[in-house]
């Protein structure tokens, strides 16, 4: 054989939600997104895979398609790589046709498409294990025969589930050659695809039972939204519920953390960074990570287990009312962890109108960075208390603040659809999968990514903002005949106070005026900016180590409060959310549209908040 | 409401009671060159194929639930007009 100069090019493709990421996963080793409904993947990801005997391979990861006609965004660029149209890139040496073994009357036909390249070509039958379970027999000898390619089963969950594949990749591209059948150009595909599944499987029932029950009942006109509702509270009163314990641990370790520092340095500007700064401001971030962590817990268990798309199914009518589509249900509930996946996510939506809607208004989704934001101001102005029989007041304000996103979201979208006066049709054509049980182990792998880049952002963006943000209220500093207290002085004070001018309308203080910058950057930032602000100007140093709660309940009006609170509802959101929209539309005026319709709102609300607070006597 | 449908009557997916089966007869190009219609096909919806709506979102009775093969697709009833079925029975045939 010769030398290798350029490692075979792999490519997985198939129809949307058959596994392909997973065994991408399990052959190369990463650890991208996996999920249970369509159109999780939205662009090419390509990973190295070295085969048991030692051949490496490049293998890409394909966005799902149903058809190489392309419906939408990333289905395209699946077309467009198989067909080597795409950009700056060679197309596929042997292509990799995952389908789902449960699935095989839909996913057969686009095998039979892609077999019509007439490149080398192999068929991996995934979720072989599920299929076995509903009782489903495939002759896979005999489809490999009738196909004229090579045909192996996999389970991409399982360890190993792969093996069989890995051999099958190295005796292919030993020896690669185009499938040994070929139909004519007009051939009727669903015919050939019948008469397949005739000659080598045998299915006792079209449904899982499981699917057809749990549909019932979950897809049920009262039942199916009562249903909906109870797990969206019951999301948000576990994140109150169940962080505060671990909380309360963090919040007294950064407190004791801080003291102990404090006392064994000299007083003076270093301390003052480490003290005031660093553990202050970083603290005040760090103890929400129990309940980003909880609030993820629920998203990655709904994602694995096939109910999104049941809860997009339910709510299609009244978002289509809006000028949204049950297709941008995924997306924006995306958008509760961060709105930048959300806005990829969009790709998937077919109406080129409803996926700008949808990006315009996933800002509005709020979050997990405004988690930290809500969780501070809830914690400091509203009572820890029960009401109506058990339910916590705290947790039932965070879910009215999501609701408020969520109910401008559809207020929104509807004022863009009347705008365009838009009578187009919008097609939905969504694919309902069976129901997975999510598996534990995935989840904790899930929630330590998760945690990882919270801790990553803690130690990179936040790290390094606020520790510009401290030396900026330290210097330049105090005169010696100063009066004022001496961050006054410095140049963010100084900058406080002139936007004052702007924000008194709502309440907002010069402190808080401050920390709104930074908050630009990542909306965390807002806390852990409080918490340096007040650290600095804290009269002693064991008033700078307490926790910033009551510092603020104490020194701001509860119509502070509130107008902060809905000013993060809007928040003109972070800089990177808007790197995502000019990305993902091509377009810098829809950006600048997004950036300022968000701060009109923001102040809008925030000020009718704060007025209307002060005049019923919280000012 | 219609809860049997004729024999050698035909109607569309949209005016069909959920859970009755009936067969594909066509998908109907609403314009030329229809990419809904196109798509209804490559998702399986071909003549003589079983399909039944086995139910409905509760805000106005849209989407429908569509069992095609073995999967199950939501349709606004807009896309689902462009499918014309016929009862079970005659057209197995």
């Amino acid at each position: 054989m010769s030398a290798q100069a350029e490692p075979l090019r792999l490519a997985l493709l198939g129809n949307p939600n058959c596994g392909k990421t997973a065994l991408f996963n399990q052959l190369t080793g990463s650890r991208q997104k996996v999920a249970n409904y369509a159109g999780v993947t939205v662009e090419r990801k390509e990973g190295r895979l070295v085969s048991p005997s030692g051949r490496s391979y490049a293998l890409l990861d394909l966005p799902g398609a149903y058809s190489l006609n392309p419906a939408s965004l990333d289905e395209a660029v699946t077309r467009d790589l198989c067909r080597g149209f795409y950009p700056g890139e060679a197309a596929p040496d042997v292509l990799v046709c995952v389908v789902d073994a449960t699935n095989l009357r839909l996913h057969l036909r686009f095998v039979l498409e892609v077999r019509q390249m007439g490149k080398p070509m192999i068929v991996a039958l995934n979720m072989s294990d599920a299929a076995a379970r509903r009782g489903i027999a495939i002759d896979r000898a005999g489809l490999e025969r009738e196909l004229g390619v090579p045909v192996v089963e996999t389970v991409a969950v399982r360890r190993n589930g792969a093996r069989a594949l890995l051999e099958l990749i190295d005796r292919v591209a030993a020896n690669p050659h185009p499938p040994a059948v070929q139909l004519p150009a007009d051939a009727d595909l669903h015919a050939e695809t019948r008469r397949l599944l005739g000659a080598t499987v045998s299915m006792p029932a079209r449904t899982a039972k499981i699917d057809d029950a749990l549909d019932r009942w979950l897809l049920h006109p009262f039942f199916g939204l009562a249903t909906l509702a109870v797990v969206m509270f019951l999301i948000f009163q576990a994140v109150y519920a169940w962080a505060t314990p671990v909380m309360d641990l963090i919040d007294a370790g950064t407190a004791a953390l801080g003291e102990w520092v404090g006392s064994r340095m000299a007083e003076g500007p270093l301390a003052s960074l480490l003290v005031d700064g660093i553990i202050a401001g970083l603290g005040g971030v760090i103890v929400f990570l129990p309940q980003i962590l909880v609030l993820f817990a629920f998203i990655l268990a709904l994602e694995e287990s096939g109910y999104l798309p049941r809860a997009a199914f339910l709510l299609d009518r009244m978002m289509a009312g809006a000028g949204l589509s049950g297709r941008s249900f995924i997306p924006l509930l995306s958008s509760f962890a961060c709105a930048i996946p959300g806005i990829m996510a969009t790709r998937s939506i077919q109406d080129p109108r409803d996926r700008l809607a949808t990006i315009l208004v996933a800002p509005l989704m709020t979050c997990s960075a405004r988690l930290p934001v809500y969780a501070l101001l809830i914690g400091a102005f509203i009572p820890s208390r029960e009401v109506w029989g058990g339910f916590n007041l705290q947790g039932l304000v965070l879910f009215g603040l999501y609701m408020a996103g969520i109910l401008s979201a559809l207020a929104v979208s509807w004022v863009m659809k009347k705008w365009r006066r838009d009578k187009g049709e919008h097609p939905l054509m969504l694919e309902l999968p069976s129901y997975r049980l999510p598996n534990p182990r995935d989840l904790l792998i899930g929630l330590w990514e998760r945690a990882l880049i919270f801790l990553k952002r803690v130690g990179g963006i936040i790290f390094a903002l606020t520790v510009l943000l401290w030396v900026l209220l330290t210097f330049p500093a105090a005169p010696p005949d100063a009066t004022l207290p001496a961050i006054d002085y410095s140049l963010a004070g100084r900058i406080g106070h002139a936007l004052t001018a702007v924000f008194a309308p709502l309440g907002f203080n010069w402190q808080i005026c401050i920390a709104l910058i930074p908050g630009l950057a990542a909306r965390e930032v807002a806390v852990s900016s409080l918490a340096t602000v007040y650290a600095l100007s804290a009269a002693d140093d064991e008033a700078a180590a307490q926790a910033l709660s009551p510092v603020i309940s104490d020194g701001w009006s509860l119509a502070t409060g509130l107008a902060l609170l809905v000013w993060f509802i809007y928040a003109p959101q972070c800089i990177a959310t808007w790197a995502a929209i000019k990305r993902e539309t091509g377009s810098w005026k829809t950006m600048a549209m997004a950036a300022g319709y968000l701060f009109a709102l923001a102040y809008l609300a925030s000020m009718l908040t704060y007025q209307v607070a002060v005049r019923l006597g919280a000012g | 409401m219609r809860t049997v449908l004729d024999t050698g009557s035909i109607v569309t997916l949209s005016e069909l009671p959920p859970r009755t089966p009936v067969i594909v007869e066509s998908v109907e190009d609403r314009q030329p060159n229809d990419p809904v219609a196109r798509r209804l096909r490559e998702l399986g919806f071909v003549a003589g194929e079983p399909v039944q709506v086995v139910a409905r979102g509760p805000f106005g009775g849209e989407p429908l639930l569509v069992q095609v093969g073995y999967t199950r697709f939501a349709l606004r009833r807009i896309e689902a007009a462009r499918v014309r079925v016929a009862a079970a029975g005659e057209a197995a045939a």
